[in-house]
């Protein structure tokens, strides 16, 4: 299970590594998108995928899931959450203001 | 008295929250944020002087102890870290009605200033890695609000390469935690540095910690990841730009210092072998890009490159001297890039152009700001008896007791550079005839002049009176360099 996880992210991360590259700034947001995908996942296949029980303490269960995982990776998911919907305001007003999303026509050293 | 530790961190977020209620009362939240400031710099600078002379503070968060609760250390370095950071922030805060227009003044300045100061603070103190990357997106959060305030065209332009630069940073970060998390089980500095004794730092946590040390790269703008720093801490304005240049890199370079002399240090011919080339190659082209333009604004923001070369050099070094000089440059630093992002305000708002060719003989009219950009130009390039010095001399001396002697050169050659690139400033800029088109405005220059000059008398302080303030640092090295000192308080064996 862990190794199809494993390969689950790495292709998310290679997808969206691919979109960080491309020149529209749309791409590129959606590109950070699956990155962060990616590295949650990620996260949470690294701390092994337990078959165990709650993280409740009841008598007679030895097994338990890891709960720390699952707690730091709620907070980065949160965290991925805020950033991406900002990312998508500030794309849109670089648009607006810019009159382009082609990063390429993006460039110029001139600092008003 | 221990859980006072806290209010660094809590009482900033309290006041961001304030004055996010009142963005349009412009005198209210003015006076609200610099008396705020004043109040927390003072009990900052009382409970750094309490754990300087009674030992570090830990608490853990929740009552948990230490492995599974969240830790929040005050060691020395940590709280002169904290208390520098505060300083900064109010001259800041004093700065800010002069230079920013109305409008930008009141999208929310306050709630995200208070908000970049609680992010820093937290960075700067807490003992835990995952709890470290909460508080870069505190931080990184309130800097994306920071950086678009005004709005400007090339300004998004620039800002949106920021954020997406640092999103990407930040899920490595993630990536990297998730990487250490299944090698090791914890997250806690402390517990980590045990581990990572304990099993022998092989080849795959010198992996980790190289893929860490690259997050931290990106936030500190060491070479080859500091390009997009320079247009991106030019557009904003310059109250912000000096928030960024004296607060946001120092953070990265704190990750560094602490992760790499408390955790990963048992494979320093890798690891730190790799920072004194990348400190070397990061004093060399900071430079070069500080001597390569004409905008005033450009050239400063182009000297925190070496400067977090320098930072890295004593890393790198790992003796207790260079280690020393690193953490003395690292206060210095902060202390002198916000003067001078300041003063260099003040120099735009008098001449009315960034552009050097176009300026000249600014002294005339404004003699004060003159002279204080003088002596800052002399005490960031470290000439006798400044601070820039006395961190300077600690990092060489290291250099050469370790025999790396390209590296003294460098370093050498690189803070003459930083001296020229300043006096051309200053004989462009300050000198010659008086420019026609110079602001009339005294009252507003002396304003924006005034927050340099008292940031500029602390760092007179840190270099004359070194004989109060190094035994302080000399201790800190000690910790740092001894970690089980750390170690053992956090966990309390």
């Amino acid at each position: 299970m862990e190794i199809i996880m494993t390969g689950l992210a790495s292709i998310l991360f290679g997808a969206g590594i691919y979109n960080l590259l491309q020149k529209q700034l749309l791409r590129i947001v959606v590109g950070t998108v699956l990155i962060s995908h990616g590295a949650h996942l990620y996260f949470l296949t690294m701390a092994q995928l337990k078959r165990g029980a709650p993280p409740l303490v009841v008598d007679g269960v030895t097994e338990y899931a890891d709960p720390l995982p699952q707690a730091l990776v709620l907070t980065a998911i949160v965290i991925a959450f805020g950033v991406t919907s900002f990312l998508l305001v500030l794309a849109y007003r670089t648009y607006t203001l810019n009159k382009t999303d082609n990063m390429e026509e993006l460039r110029g050293s001139d600092h008003e | 008295m221990n859980n006072l530790i806290f209010l660094p961190i809590v009482l900033p977020l309290i006041a961001s929250v304030i004055a996010a209620f009142f963005p349009k009362k412009l005198n209210f939240s003015r006076k609200f944020s610099q008396i705020t400031s004043v109040i927390l710099t003072i009990m900052t600078a009382a409970l750094t002087w309490h754990v300087l002379t009674n030992g570090t503070i830990v608490v853990q968060s929740g009552g948990w102890d230490a492995p599974f609760g969240i830790s929040i250390v005050g060691d020395g370095l940590s709280m002169i870290l904290v208390m520098t950071t505060y300083i900064i922030g109010t001259a800041a805060v004093f700065y800010a009605p002069s230079v920013l227009d109305k409008q930008q003044e009141s999208f929310y300045f306050y709630a995200f200033y208070f908000l970049l100061i609680s992010g820093v603070a937290g960075a700067f103190m807490t003992g835990d890695l995952f709890n470290l990357f909460v508080f870069f997106e505190v931080l990184l959060i309130a800097s994306y609000g920071l950086i678009v305030l005004g709005n400007g065209k090339v300004q998004l332009r620039e800002s949106m390469k920021y954020v997406m630069f640092n999103v990407f940073s930040s899920m490595l970060f993630v990536t990297a935690i998730a990487f250490i998390y299944a090698i090791t089980g914890t997250v806690n500095f402390a517990q980590l540095a045990e581990r990572v004794e304990y099993v022998g730092q092989e080849g795959i946590l010198t992996t980790v910690a190289i893929i860490l040390f690259f997050v931290f790269a990106v936030k500190a703008a060491v070479f080859p990841l500091y390009y997009w720093l320079p247009n991106s801490y030019v557009v904003p304005n310059a109250v912000v730009s000096a928030l960024f240049g004296a607060l946001l890199t120092k953070v990265g370079i704190y990750s560094i210092l602490r992760v790499f002399t408390l955790i990963f240090v048992h494979d320093t011919g890798v690891t730190h072998q790799i920072f004194i080339w990348l400190a070397m190659f990061t004093m060399i082209f900071g430079v070069i890009g500080a001597l390569s333009t004409n905008n005033v604004k450009l050239i400063i923001t182009y000297n925190i490159i070496p400067a977090v070369g320098f930072m890295l050099m004593g890393i790198g070094l790992y003796t207790e001297d260079a280690i020393a000089g690193s953490v003395y440059y690292l206060m210095h630093d902060m202390v002198i890039k916000g003067a001078l992002f300041f003063l260099i305000g003040a120099l735009i708002v008098a001449a009315g152009t960034k552009d050097l060719r176009q300026m000249s003989g600014v002294i005339q009219k404004f003699p004060l700001l003159g002279w204080i950009f003088f002596v800052a130009s002399l005490i960031l390039a470290g000439v006798p008896p400044f601070s820039g010095f006395i961190g300077k001399i600690l990092l060489l001396r290291g250099g050469l007791e370790q025999e790396e002697f390209l590296l003294v050169i460098v370093a050498l050659i690189s803070s003459l550079l930083i001296l020229f690139s300043m006096m051309r400033i200053f004989i462009r800029g300050f000198w010659g005839d008086l420019m026609e088109n110079i602001s009339d405005d005294r009252k507003r220059v002396r304003n924006l002049t005034i927050p340099g000059v008292v940031l500029v008398s602390i760092s007179i302080f840190l270099g004359v009176g070194a004989e109060a303030v190094y035994p302080h640092v000399e201790s800190i090295a000690n910790m740092l360099m001894d970690r089980t000192e750390y170690i053992s308080s956090v966990l309390k064996e």
